[in-house]
């Protein structure tokens, strides 16, 4: 499969205000191909908003190579080929959005790129459309909520058409609506269009519905794989400062007991389900 | 609470007014300036004063906010009123020992006066029917030509629109800051000039801390979408020329005419 | 008597402007000493509101607080008082840090009160103590430390004054699990020792769910429910509606339930929950 980006061997380092150098990533391989959903979770210090920086060269590798769709980031000629390909999503909604009109916001990253005036109407009006903010267009930011103003930055950045989004916790700082609201925005431009996302999160029921988890540690990549092989090793999870989902951790906890429950799972209605089956196999009644 | 402050004075609406392109509404307002202190008779000044009069009509906006705008330069006008009426040489008609008021001095304390307040409200006229960010950008255009002249004018507009936009955020952050160090006792109400100014750094510095961190991020986001400055930058929204700003280009250059030639023939008996 | 106790609390926003709205609508609430009581709601229910009336931040348009039987209002030069015996932590307080040393600025409050400087120092000493800041860290600059420090330096500033009742936004907002397991675990240890009353405002009905001993549920300005833990999650449809999300164990329960298993619907602790399906399996079904 075609790769969108691929980190080989990538180190990074920086120097600390007393000319330390501090090694954040490390010989680090990754590979995301074209259309996939990555959640990358790790705690705070882990090198994962760092890796996130490398995937549009706003940081370059200090040792080994990033590639974006075939291009090295290095590259300072391709630098906004790069920045169009892959774009980037933050924390904090108030502080990506330059323009005091929701519409003139979305706008803003092809007005950069110099496309001509009626292109932008047209993407500007249909990258609203696809985050469900074109009735808010006329809004100013501070009207609305985290949840929206969140989406208003995705549509700036799904206006530049780029091939892959990369979001680093775009929603730690949303209530639970607008964390869903977000995440349904992701899923659909994930699924209706095809971006690849590459999604940073502290929330295991986000990861728990991608299509791959990587986990970091130390700079490094600690386990690597689709969210239930991945979530079933919960001491090893636990251990790195991780969660897992609760209706893992129930089960995982039962397994530990000693009874015979597949261990892969990782939603609350299949969690019921495998108890139910469970249950049923030991001769407990259903006759509520 | 601070963030019930509203910023800039745009009163949003759908006259023509509103609709009319930024720049012309700009130089049509510099034009009105000029006109203002070419009038020079009760007939021509009443003219302009009536003029901007039935503009506010056709925009809608409300007379109360037509005083807003001139509230706070009223001490100036009854200022500049006074000196001209007390130091203005000609027929004296009141005199108290040195003060003297002329007929001519009365006539020019008016004149200053009715112009002030017409200035004001003709200004406000377009900060009310412009939002802060059209204006910004139609700044930015009638100053491009400077821009061969190496003056950093998509710079500064683009300094702008970010302080219009970033003002409500760090004023409703200002205002969660003072309610936090409030929380920990802050007394930020009693004491003397030092001691207030004093209770201010608890809150400042949070607040430039903060507005730094917002600043970097904000930079760090504007890379991401591909900002490289105003070369080969494009806008989504073209300004165009209308017929409405022609139709009120020609209605000022009426009024221009009117005055000019009513200054001449009508002119004062005096 | 009640600790906290507010009666036909209202608070009205832009009062006489068409953007008028009751934030808070005649509540009244009675919160007993020593309790544990998390606050939920969804953004815009009040409950910011309600909690800044508490230490008298925010006056009441009409309404009563009082504090241990005292009226907040009664004497409005004296409001600072309430303040230092009425902690409130904000949420991201790490944005109110300010002096050069953590010592100093943990010691804000405590110096706001009018102690000795020996006392400041034990009060200093005791709240870094809490919140598990090593001595070491006490004499760093506040913006030398990592993210989760940050937090508890500030929420260290507060308890430092030593309060009656401490209030908590949201103290964990954008934190990793671990640093989120390590600040409610503190809490939950500072309430055990001290005894006094925390209120812990939270999106996470999990934490709710494991910390709290009575939950408060704020709801389009008024007053929703307040009882122990156990019979408000009983509302888990009226909660949802509400656009609260319920803990994801009693999802998984209620499922069970529905399929007629013996278990309790109402289940959402790990342990609870455990020891549901373990008497199911021994012949113990639970019986409403």
């Amino acid at each position: 499969m075609e790769q969108i980006i691929s980190a080989q061997q990538v180190t990074f380092c920086y120097q600390n205000d007393e000319g330390e150098s501090h090694e954040v990533l490390h010989l680090l391989d990754l590979d995301i191909p074209k259309g996939q959903m990555v959640a990358v979770l790790g705690h705070n210090g882990s090198g994962k908003s760092t890796l996130a920086k490398h995937f549009n060269a706003i940081l370059l590798p200090s040792g080994g190579t990033v590639y974006v769709d075939g291009i090295d980031t290095k590259d300072p000629q391709r630098l906004f080929d790069i920045r169009q390909t892959v774009g980037m999503v933050f924390q904090n909604p108030d502080n990506q959005i330059v323009a005091t009109i929701v519409e003139e916001d979305v706008a803003f990253a092809l007005e950069n790129m110099g496309v001509d005036p009626a292109e932008i109407r047209r993407r500007v009006d249909e990258a609203l459309q696809e985050v469900g903010m074109y009735e808010y267009r006329m809004h100013a930011p501070h009207q609305l909520s985290g949840g929206q103003k969140q989406r208003v930055a995705i549509a700036g950045i799904v206006a530049m058409r780029p091939k892959c989004i990369v979001l680093d916790e775009p929603t730690a700082m949303l209530d639970p609506r607008g964390r869903s609201e977000v995440m349904r925005t992701i899923r659909k431009l994930n699924e209706q269009f095809g971006i690849t996302s590459v999604l940073i999160t502290h929330y295991m029921d986000e990861a728990a519905r991608c299509d791959r988890v990587v986990v970091m540690d130390d700079g490094k990549i600690l386990m690597d794989g689709v969210p239930r092989e991945v979530f079933s090793q919960v001491e090893r999870l636990k251990s790195v400062g991780l969660d897992v989902p609760a209706a893992t951790e129930l089960i995982y906890h039962l397994r530990q007991k000693g009874y015979q429950l597949r261990q892969d799972v990782i939603f609350e209605d299949e969690c019921a389900e495998e108890l139910a089956r469970f249950l049923k196999e030991q001769n407990v009644d259903a006759d509520h | 609470m601070l963030k019930d402050i509203t910023i800039g004075q745009y009163f949003p609406g759908q006259s023509f007014l509103h609709r009319m392109d930024p720049r012309m509404k700009i130089i049509l307002t510099i034009v009105y300036i000029v006109l203002l202190f070419m009038a020079s008779t009760l007939v021509t000044i009443g003219m302009s004063v009536v003029f901007l009069a039935v503009l506010y009509r056709i925009a809608k906006i409300p007379g109360k906010m037509v005083f807003r705008g001139i509230k706070p330069v009223i001490p100036i006008v009854i200022f500049t009123a006074l000196l001209n009426m007390l130091f203005i040489d000609g027929e004296v008609i009141w005199k108290l020992g040195f003060l003297s008021i002329t007929k001519e001095g009365l006539w020019t304390a008016f004149l200053m006066a009715v112009r002030i307040i017409a200035l004001i409200a003709g200004t406000s006229l377009l900060t009310y029917t412009t939002s802060p960010i059209v204006l910004t950008d139609a700044i930015e255009r009638l100053m491009s030509p400077l821009a061969k002249l190496k003056f950093p004018v998509h710079e500064l507009a683009m300094m702008m629109t970010i302080a219009l936009r970033f003002i409500p955020t760090l004023i409703e952050e200002t205002d969660k800051i003072m309610s936090a160090q409030k929380a920990r006792g802050a007394d930020l109400e009693s004491g003397g000039l030092m001691q207030r100014a004093r209770a201010l750094i608890p809150i400042l510095i949070p607040l430039f801390i903060s507005a730094f961190r917002r600043a970097d991020e904000l930079a760090l986001a504007m890379e991401c979408r591909c900002y490289r400055g105003g070369e080969g930058r494009t806008r989504m929204k073209q300004l165009k020329l209308g017929g409405v700003d022609i139709a009120a280009a020609l209605v000022f250059c009426a009024l221009a005419a009117g005055v000019i030639l009513l200054n001449l023939y009508l002119p004062m008996p005096f | 008597m009640p600790i906290i106790k507010t009666e036909d609390l209202t608070y009205i926003y832009s009062q006489g402007t068409p953007f008028e709205k009751a934030a808070v609508d005649h509540v009244n609430l009675e919160i007993e000493a020593g309790e544990f009581v998390g606050v939920i709601g969804h953004t815009g229910s009040g409950k910011s509101t309600l909690i800044q009336h508490l230490n008298g931040l925010l006056e009441p348009t009409s309404g009563k607080v009082y504090i241990d039987g005292q009226d907040l209002w009664a004497d409005k030069s004296k409001i600072r008082q309430f303040r230092f015996r009425v902690g409130l932590v904000f949420q991201y307080p790490e944005y109110q840090l300010f002096e050069d040393t953590v010592a100093k600025d943990i010691a804000f409050g405590p110096r706001n009160m009018g102690l000795s400087e020996a006392e400041i120092q034990d009060r200093v000493r005791m709240a870094a103590q809490f919140v598990d800041l090593p001595e070491e860290i006490l004499e760093k600059s506040p913006f030398e430390l990592s993210g989760g420090q940050k937090r508890r330096v500030a929420i260290a500033g507060v308890i430092a004054m030593d309060p009656e009742v401490l209030i908590l936004d949201e103290p964990t907002a954008g934190l990793d699990p671990r640093g989120r397991d390590r600040i409610l675990g503190q809490l939950k240890e500072y309430h055990r020792h001290r005894g006094n009353t925390v209120l812990l405002v939270s999106h996470s009905m999990e934490d709710v769910a494991k910390y709290a001993t009575k939950v408060l549920v704020m709801n389009r300005s008024h007053l929703f429910l307040y009882d122990e833990t156990h019979r408000v999650f009983k509302h888990a449809e009226e909660l949802s509606r509400m656009g609260l999300a319920v803990p994801q164990l009693s999802r998984v329960f209620t499922a069970l339930a529905e399929q007629g298993f013996a278990v309790n619907p109402n289940t959402y602790t790990m342990q609870y929950a455990l020891n549901e399906i373990e008497d199911l399996l021994e012949g113990r079904g639970y019986h409403a």
